[in-house]
């Protein structure tokens, strides 16, 4: 139909499209009225509607062409609309019908073809671009199109079009056939509706279709209509039923049933017959083990069992279990009744392998390269070898299949071939013939020897003969017995055989036995048989006499010495005799004497018995034994030879004349076959056909196989194997020999090799099975048990090749020890256990079998070897460690030591300070500059020779040193355990949540989002490695102030001075105080100041931002530590003064002149703020003695003065952070040797453990680690100590004076935090004489002389370790006095009270004594608000409560030796110190010149002297008058300032901080004074009173 | 402190980090670093770079970054030779970022192409909680320094699992290595005689 369409689309395709689109419209329309009916049948219908209706579109369009084959189609169409059907039959026949209309039409085609071929080519161009029509493209010139295929597409097309139904509008001629058609399909389906239901009209519109169809094609252009109406009916009535049932099936087939229900039970049930779960109970013994057998255990015998790897025990039980239920499940269990288990599964070598690679990952290096494959070069005809197995035959000894008689036939035949090698070797003859030469030999002799004198080496070879005949002869018996008894058992097996054919009444075998008689001459033959027995008679004669004469003489011998024996004896015996005082017992005597001779000498007194008597019966004895024993292994005298000669020539009974079992073994034979594998080096290379077992058991196989070889060979091994019908079984394997190279094919015999298998098989036939007693006895006794064995006869050798050469691998080619495979690698089989103590034997095997060296297994071998071999290896008396070091220096030690390269290598290896992150070490020798190694050579030699000129104090530089070695060595000690890593050092890890952290957040949630008092947040914490300049500020929030001291009113000016200055009495008495107050903040010398503020009590709240740059810009945790930068706040009053009253410009101008006074400073250094991080609370101002011009009256607080105590100095408030948050450094972990008890250390550790845990705020120490480095109970460091006389003497009858002057001899002693000395390492902790000779030391130190001290003085004194403002982790001394408590600051010297609220300490951890030390349990840690009663345990938790006090002796010394205060040397230091002030001074101020007064100058000295009496308390006023007075018209502002002395650099800084120097003004004077005052051991305070004097 | 006159040799890494084969995880990204001793230094390049994210494909389980590496150093002295050091990140069950494995390899000193598979490892919780809260949290341990994977000092006292691959590739170049007497050789050319099956 396809080619139909094709042939008559004469136009293009636009019209054809359009047509086919109103066709189907109109289609679609009449299938949506026909509702879903088609539905279920929609592919069929699909095809053959698109079909039918293109053809019929086409025909509509072009009616010109072809009327006769657009004709049916038209009828078809009818029926097409009519549509549905769903029979597949009728399908087919429709399809029929529809290639028969085709085949016409092609013919239609053709002529048409004829007349238009020019069209025709058109039109398939034309095709070609319609694009849309895809069933068009078909190719049109194609024969025969598959219905389906074009059906296929057509539905597409279909679809397509209902697509676009409602899109297209149908045009006239369109609507025309629309209306047609549907007049034409409408009135059957009418007709049909009024009487059928709705299946059925299905079925009739299918019918009708197909009618039409039938009709349109067989009749062509019939004009149907009224036809098809009419037709329409009469298949309906027809057989209308019989399609219907296919419809009506829909329900018919189905068959409605209710679910299947299982059944809880019975799903159980069926579930336990198919699952199985294991008990987990412990299986007894008894049923793991084989019955009646007790469980044995291995290890109570002694045995050693291997520790077996640890396995639940219900999991053991489970296995347990699973295993008893499986088949063979015992084999599981051991002797013991337990899973048996190898000791220790893991393997000691990890099989990980190193690296995962992935596909493609591999090292180049290692990575496979494909090469083509190419023939081996031992693969060529050359060089090839080959092997030729020849497998002859195989011969059963033993079949299971062997019937009885087979098997005695089996028996029988073995012997015969016994007796035919027998034969053959014939050595029965050999052995006489031998015995007869030697016999006439020794006849000879004895007669030349009786003809001459006894010759002694005549009479040896005669005995020699002698001996020889004997053997010679003795062999021959042994020879004779055994052909007799061959014969013998021959014999009697045919017998057996021949009875056993008599009994089961048929043969089974060939075999026949016939005896060959051959007779002999009796009388020669019995002559020769006496003669024989008279020479044996007569050689055993004289044997037995010989031998008899050796006894005798030996007799003799013996019977001597024995006599001799007993004389001695007797000569003992008679001694004792006497010396037993005679006593007469000679016959007890006697007695003992013979039991002793019997028990010493019984062999030798029973000769002398037996020398006559074995003669005579010996010969008649010897001649009857001959007799006897010739008659037992020789044939009788005259009797005649008989020739056994086993044929084959019987005949067997055929098989239906035996009986069932025998027919039924005969069968089983036939089916049995064999064949055999060849293995060659374990893996199979080739097998034999299967061939048949014959009757006799024999199998012939005859093939050899040429095995080409390229491995060398190890094994060759033949297994046999048996087949029975489909399955087959190995018999046996058969080890065959790898030839040697000589053994070549044609010359090697074929030999035989026996096998045997130890399978159990029974038959219930003839057959005797194998593994199975049978007995050839009537009684069933007697039994034997044989075993399926035989003989394959084979031939192992290697090929010939072309020009005769054996194919073989060359001898040395292969490797040692295979070509005589295993046997010559085993040293044991070779040359056998007893070679193995012979070295020389095992030597030659070794070097025979070129064992390798290098095998692990032949390691011990190769040892004694060597041990054995001459000495030659002689074992060192010495033991080096690393015997190979030498050959590894490949530079002398000298020459590396010169090398700067190395050394600089190395020192930065070791870290040493100056190299120790030196970058760039050059690479060669000659690049390093002398300088670099120079410097540090210096620093080395200078460390041993002390300078003292540079310092001030020739004192101070030796403290120095010893400080920078101590500092040094604690470096050294830290670098290593800086190497030490804890695991937080390296991971960062949550910590483990605990409950209270959970409650604590939980808590949290229910804050308030912006509380009324905000908390600064925790920061995140930066470690210093990644930093560099300028990362790292430093903020300082300066908060406020409180109590700075106020400008005096000057009302007790001169008169004259008041009246000068008139407007400014009233301006200060207006504004009642005058001060204005800034903060000013250096850093590193940079310079920040706050805004101006007023009053006393100011507020700025301002926040500075200072730069901070590490040393060397090396921002390591070491380097910031040991930053020895302070920070310095200092408050200034702005000083507003009207300048130059120029009288011109009054009015008009005013010029006014700042000056800044310093008030008060305080100093922080960087390294409490890196360590603490963050530093916030009230300071305390460091306030000069004297103020010049300020006064610290309280103000206008004057309301609260009844409640408020004057607290003592100004305070400012600081909030100070490094921005980012640095990490500080940790103190040291290593754990510190100790010479304490270890009990006692592991308790301090527990106890300073739970003190974190509990208060983690708190600190808490107990032990802490002195100058030494070893840990030391702080408790030792208590002890009283007494302070210099001088100081007792001062005051004797005031003891608070007292106290004070020791408070500030301690607060003198320079400070000096540990973190700086030792970069933050750890807290050394000095004694109080250590701390007195180095003169410098950190708060803790200041606390212990401190303590000790009020110790001395009769003071109940403590040691606070806690926590205070700035310093952070602190210790203070605590006193207890009638008064009450006093908290002392050790390094300033000050006294608060306990509940002095500007106390700097903030937190109290705990209370150390002499005698132990008290932890702080309160809830509270500020002094203020806690209980300080020690004896409280529940507040105060004592460290050695437990156990009694130790009694710990003091680490401290007996006696602190003072050396008194030198003078002079403070003298001389203060005039140094003056003078490099007055310089420095100068040089701060380049632009002004700089005057001093000196008038000024001696009058402040004169105050200092005073100042330092009155240990820096207030001056009173008259102070500032006396000075008033004396300068009259000057302006002064001046304080003097008060300081520890360590350094002169410090004093420098502090001097250029208070800013005194910057004063602009140009009639500016400035006085400076210095004061130095010596303490005892060269403690000095120094004062230094600085003045600027403006002249008014 | 170097003097500029001193002679150094230049060590050029090209290359990328091809990508990585962590079966479990996806949606993964990888930083890297070098790690040198105190006789090198970088001339040019970038010395620390983090990868963009990658999502393994449907068809294979590898995650493919293919980020270029290039960096020139300069050096006097062989020792501290420098390190690649990677470490992937990744997001967890819960989104949190967690790290999915540290790896280290030395950068290959012989001139060429090479190519090394890193094999990663992240350091194990030291208790069975802190694993749960770490997997709950999202914050599992990490190393305080991803460089520390590169010393061998410390090592001791960490626990790992180890944790997928991740190849990178390296082009190699060098410079007056030879003029100071440090001969690293191309890497002698895969001659292997492909073993004859018979000995």
């Amino acid at each position: 139909m396809q080619q139909e369409v094709e042939g008559s689309d004469g136009d293009p395709g636009e019209t054809l499209k359009r047509a086919l689109r109103a066709q189907r419209q109109r289609r679609k329309k009449k299938l949506l009225k026909q509702s879903l009916v088609m539905d279920t049948h929609d592919d069929e219908d699909a095809e053959e509607v698109s079909t039918i209706q293109d053809y019929s579109a086409t025909s509509a369009d072009k009616t010109d062409i072809l009327v006769v084959s657009a004709k049916p189609p038209t009828g078809s169409r009818i029926g097409l609309r009519t549509q549905p059907f769903s029979s597949s039959k009728y399908l087919d026949t429709l399809q029929e019908k529809l290639r028969a209309a085709r085949s016409k039409v092609e013919k239609l085609q053709q002529q048409e073809a004829s007349v238009r071929p020019a069209s025709r080519l058109q039109r398939l161009r034309d095709r070609d671009s319609v694009t849309r029509f895809g069933r068009e493209q078909v190719d049109p010139v194609s024969a025969e199109r598959d219905e389906d295929l074009s059906a296929l597409r057509s539905r597409v097309k279909f679809q397509e079009a209902a697509r676009r139904v409602e899109e297209d509008l149908p045009s006239a001629e369109e609507a025309y056939n629309f209306f047609t058609f549907n007049f034409e399909f409408d009135h059957p389906n009418k007709s049909e509706k009024l009487g059928r239901k709705r299946q059925k009209q299905r079925e009739t519109t299918e019918e009708d279709r197909g009618e039409a169809e039938v009709e349109g094609d067989a009749e062509g252009e019939d004009n149907q209509d009224d036809n098809v109406i009419q037709r329409e009916d009469a298949p309906l009535v027809r057989n209308g039923e019989d399609l219907f049932v296919i419809d009506q099936s829909l329900q018919d087939f189905l068959v409605t049933k209710r679910t299947e229900y299982v059944g809880y039970q019975k799903r159980l049930q069926r579930d336990r017959e198919l699952l199985f779960t294991p008990s987990f109970r412990t299986v007894p013994t008894s049923v793991k083990l084989p019955e009646n057998t007790k469980p044995r255990f291995l290890e109570d015998e002694g045995l050693y069992v291997g520790e077996r790897p640890h396995v639940s025990l219900t999991n053991e039980n489970i296995m347990e279990n699973r295993f008893l239920r499986a088949e063979e499940g015992k084999k599981w269990f051991g002797d013991d009744g337990k899973i048996m288990a190898l000791p220790d599964p893991i393997k000691e070598s990890s099989t990980r392998p190193p690296l995962f690679h992935m596909e493609g990952d591999l090292d180049p290096a290692l990575q496979t390269v494909y090469r083509k494959a190419l023939m081996s070069k031992y693969a060529d005809p050359e060089g090839d070898y080959q092997l030729d197995v020849d497998i002859s035959g195989l011969i059963f000894s033993h079949h299971p299949l062997f019937s009885r008689e087979h098997v005695l036939a089996a028996r029988l035949a073995l012997l015969y071939d016994q007796y035919l090698i027998r034969q053959h070797n014939n050595l029965t003859g050999h052995l006489s013939e031998k015995l007869n030469g030697l016999r006439n030999a020794l006849r000879n002799m004895m007669t030349a020897h009786s003809e001459q004198g006894v010759v002694q080496a005549l009479h040896q070879r005669v005995s020699e003969y002698s001996f020889e005949v004997r053997n010679t002869r003795q062999l021959r018996d042994e020879e004779q017995e055994k052909d007799r008894t061959l014969l013998k058992n021959m014999i009697k097996v045919w017998k057996e055989i021949k009875a056993l054919r008599e009994f089961q009444k048929f043969t089974n075998t060939h075999y026949k036995l016939y005896l060959r008689r051959e007779n002999v001459d009796r009388a020669s033959d019995e002559r020769k048989y006496e003669e024989e027995i008279l020479t044996e008679v007569l050689e055993l004669e004289a044997e037995s006499e010989g031998e008899y004469q050796k006894k005798l003489a030996e007799y003799h011998k013996q019977l001597d010495e024995w006599k001799l024996w007993r004389k001695k004896q007797k000569a003992i015996k008679k001694k004792k005799k006497k010396r037993k005082k005679g006593l007469a017992q000679d016959d007890t005597e006697e007695d003992d004497q013979d039991m002793k001779g019997s028990e010493s000498e019984g062999p030798f007194e029973e000769g002398p018995l037996k020398p006559e008597p074995p003669e005579k019966p010996d010969l008649g004895s010897i001649e009857q034994q001959v007799r006897e024993k010739a008659s037992r292994i020789r044939r009788k005298a005259g009797e005649a030879i008989l020739n056994p000669e086993l044929s084959t020539s019987g005949s067997i009974t055929a098989t239906e004349l035996c009986p069932r079992a025998e027919i039924a073994r005969r069968e089983d034979v036939l089916r049995r076959s064999l064949f055999i594998k060849i293995l060659y080096n374990d893996k199979e290379v080739s097998r034999t056909g299967s061939c048949f077992l014959n009757a006799d058991f024999r199998v012939h196989f005859g093939q050899i196989f040429n095995l080409k070889i390229l491995n060398c060979p190890q094994s060759i091994i033949l297994q046999v194997f048996e087949e029975t019908g489909s399955s087959c079984s190995l018999l046996a394997q058969v080890f065959g020999p790898v030839p040697d190279p000589s053994v070549v094919t044609g010359s090697a015999p074929i030999e035989k090799f026996e096998f045997s298998s130890n399978q159990r098989v029974m038959f219930d036939h003839e057959g005797v099975g194998s593994d199975v007693p049978i007995s050839f006895e009537p009684d069933g006794s007697n039994k034997v048990i044989l075993l399926t064995s035989g003989q394959l006869w084979c031939c192992v050798s290697w090929g010939v090749g072309e020009a005769n050469t054996p194919l073989a691998p060359p001898a040395s080619q292969q490797p040692g020890g295979v070509r005589r495979c295993l046997g010559h690698l085993d040293a044991v089989t070779c040359i056998g256990a007893s070679g193995l103590y012979d070295m020389k034997k095992i030597n030659e095997w070794a070097t025979q079998s070129r064992l390798d060296p290098n095998d692990p297994k032949n390691a011990s071998i190769m040892q004694l070897l060597q041990v054995a071999s001459s000495g030659e290896v002689t074992a060192p008396e010495y033991f080096r460690l690393e015997h190979l070091q030498e050959e590894f220096n490949f530079v002398t030690k000298e020459e590396m030591e010169k090398s700067k390269r190395f050394c600089l290598l190395t020192l930065r290896n070791q870290e040493v300070s100056e190299f120790r992150n030196y970058k760039f070490v050059p690479a060669f020798e000659s690049e390093i500059s002398d300088k670099v190694l120079q410097e540090y050579e210096k620093r080395i030699k200078e460390a041993e020779i002390i300078d003292t000129k540079e310092h001030l104090d020739p004192h101070r530089a030796l403290v120095t040193k010893y400080l920078q070695k101590k500092q040094e060595s604690v470096i050294n000690r830290h670098i290593l355990a800086k190497h030490h890593y804890q695991l937080s050092e390296l991971v960062v890890e949550e910590e483990i949540p605990h409950i209270g952290i959970l409650g604590i957040n939980l808590f949290k949630l229910t804050e308030p989002k912006r509380p009324l008092k905000p908390q600064r947040n925790e920061r995140k914490k930066v470690t210093t490695q990644n930093l560099s300049d300028g990362d790292i500020k430093l903020l300082i929030n300066v908060i406020r102030a409180h109590d700075i001291p106020i400008r005096k009113p000057q009302s007790n000016k001169p008169p004259g001075q008041f009246s000068q200055s008139a407007t400014q009495g009233s301006d200060w008495c207006l504004s009642q105080v005058q001060v204005r107050p800034f903060v000013e903040v250096s850093f590193q010398r940079t310079v920040l100041q706050t805004t101006t503020a007023d009053g006393p009590n100011p507020s700025w709240n301002e926040e500075l931002q200072l730069p901070f740059s590490a040393p060397n810009g090396d921002y390591s945790t070491t380097s910031l530590q040991s930053v020895k930068d302070e920070v310095f706040i200092n408050i200034f009053d702005e000083v507003v003064y009207e300048i130059g009253t120029n009288t011109k410009e009054r009015g008009s101008s005013i010029h006014m002149q700042i000056e800044k006074h310093w008030l008060g400073s305080v100093k922080i250094p960087f390294s409490t703020i890196f360590s603490q991080s963050k530093i916030d609370g009230a300071f305390k101002v460091n306030t000069p003695a004297v103020l010049l011009g300020y006064s610290k009256e309280l103000g206008s607080y004057s309301v609260y003065d009844n409640f408020r105590k004057p607290s003592e100095g100004t305070f400012i408030r600081l909030f100070i952070t490094v921005e980012p948050q640095l990490v500080p450094g940790e103190s040291i972990r290593e754990k510190f040797e100790s010479q304490e008890d270890e009990q006692l250390l592991q308790a301090s550790e527990a106890f300073e453990r739970d003190a974190a845990q509990g208060y983690p705020d708190r600190p808490c120490i107990t032990t802490v680690i002195d100058l030494n480095g070893k840990t030391v109970f702080i408790t030792r460091f208590i002890r009283p100590l007494k302070p210099p006389q001088e100081f007792l003497d001062a005051f004797p009858n005031n003891h608070q004076e007292a106290t004070t002057l020791v408070a500030r001899f301690v607060s003198l002693i320079p400070s000096l935090p540990d973190q700086v000395s030792f970069s933050g390492t750890c807290d050394l902790w000095s004694t109080c004489d250590q701390f007195l000779t180095l003169l410098a030391g950190d708060e803790e130190e200041h606390a212990v002389l401190l303590c000790n001290y009020f110790l001395y003085l009769g003071k109940k004194a403590w040691l606070i370790i806690g926590t205070a403002i700035p310093e952070g982790p602190t210790a203070y001394v605590l006193t207890h006095e009638p008064s009450g408590y006093f908290i002392w600051n050790p390094t300033c010297g000050q006294c608060y009270e306990r509940d002095d609220p500007f106390c700097p300490l903030q937190t109290v951890g705990c209370l150390v004594n002499s005698d132990n030390v008290w932890f702080n349990v309160q809830q509270k840690t500020s002094p203020l608000n806690i209980s300080l009663d020690i004896t409280k345990s529940n507040l105060w938790k004592p460290f050695f409560s437990r156990f009694s006090h130790p009694g710990l002796f003091s680490v401290q010394p007996e006696e602190l030796v003072y050396r008194h205060a030198d003078k002079a040397a403070a003298v001389e230091l203060q005039d140094r110190i003056e003078k490099i002030l007055k310089e420095k001074i100068m040089n701060w101020r380049p632009r002004n010149p700089t005057r001093w007064n000196r008038y000024c100058n001696t009058i402040l000295k004169q105050f200092l002297p005073k100042l330092e009496l009155s240990r820096g308390q207030e001056v009173t006023e008259g102070h500032r008058h006396e000075l008033q007075s004396l300068l009259g018209d000057y302006r002064i502002v001046g304080f003097p300032l008060h300081m520890a002395f360590s350094e002169i650099q410090p004093i420098v800084e502090v001097v250029y901080s208070t800013g005194v120097h910057s004063i602009q003004s140009s009639n500016v004077e400035f006085a400076l004074a210095v004061y130095v005052h010596p303490y005892p051991n060269n403690v000095l305070s120094v004062w230094v009173y600085l003045a600027s004097l403006t002249n008014m | 402190m170097a003097t500029s006159s001193s002679s150094v040799f230049l060590l050029t890494v090209n290359g990328q980090i091809e990508g990585a084969n962590f079966p479990e995880y996806d949606n993964l990204y990888c930083k890297y670093c070098y790690v040198y001793g105190h006789d090198w230094a970088p001339t040019t390049g970038l010395e620390e770079g983090i990868t963009q994210i990658t999502c393994k494909s449907s068809q294979s389980n590898r995650l493919i970054w293919n980020f270029p590496l290039e960096t020139t150093f300069k050096s006097t002295n062989p020792f501290g030779w420098p390190q690649l050091v990677v470490s992937v990140y990744g997001p967890d069950v819960f989104g949190n970022d967690v790290v999915r494995g540290y790896g280290a390899t030395h950068i290959p000193f012989t001139p060429g192409q090479q190519k090394r598979t890193i094999p990663m490892f992240v350091p194990e919780p030291t208790w069975r909680l802190q694993k749960f809260t770490g997997w709950l949290l999202g914050r599992r341990p990490e190393y305080t320094d991803p460089k520390v994977v590169a010393q061998g000092e410390g090592r001791e006292v960490t626990r790992v699992r180890s944790q997928g691959f991740v190849t990178v590739s390296f082009n190699i170049m060098t410079k007056d290595m030879k003029k100071m007497g440090y001969d690293a050789g191309p890497p002698i050319p895969s001659n292997t005689q492909s073993a004859t099956p018979d000995s």
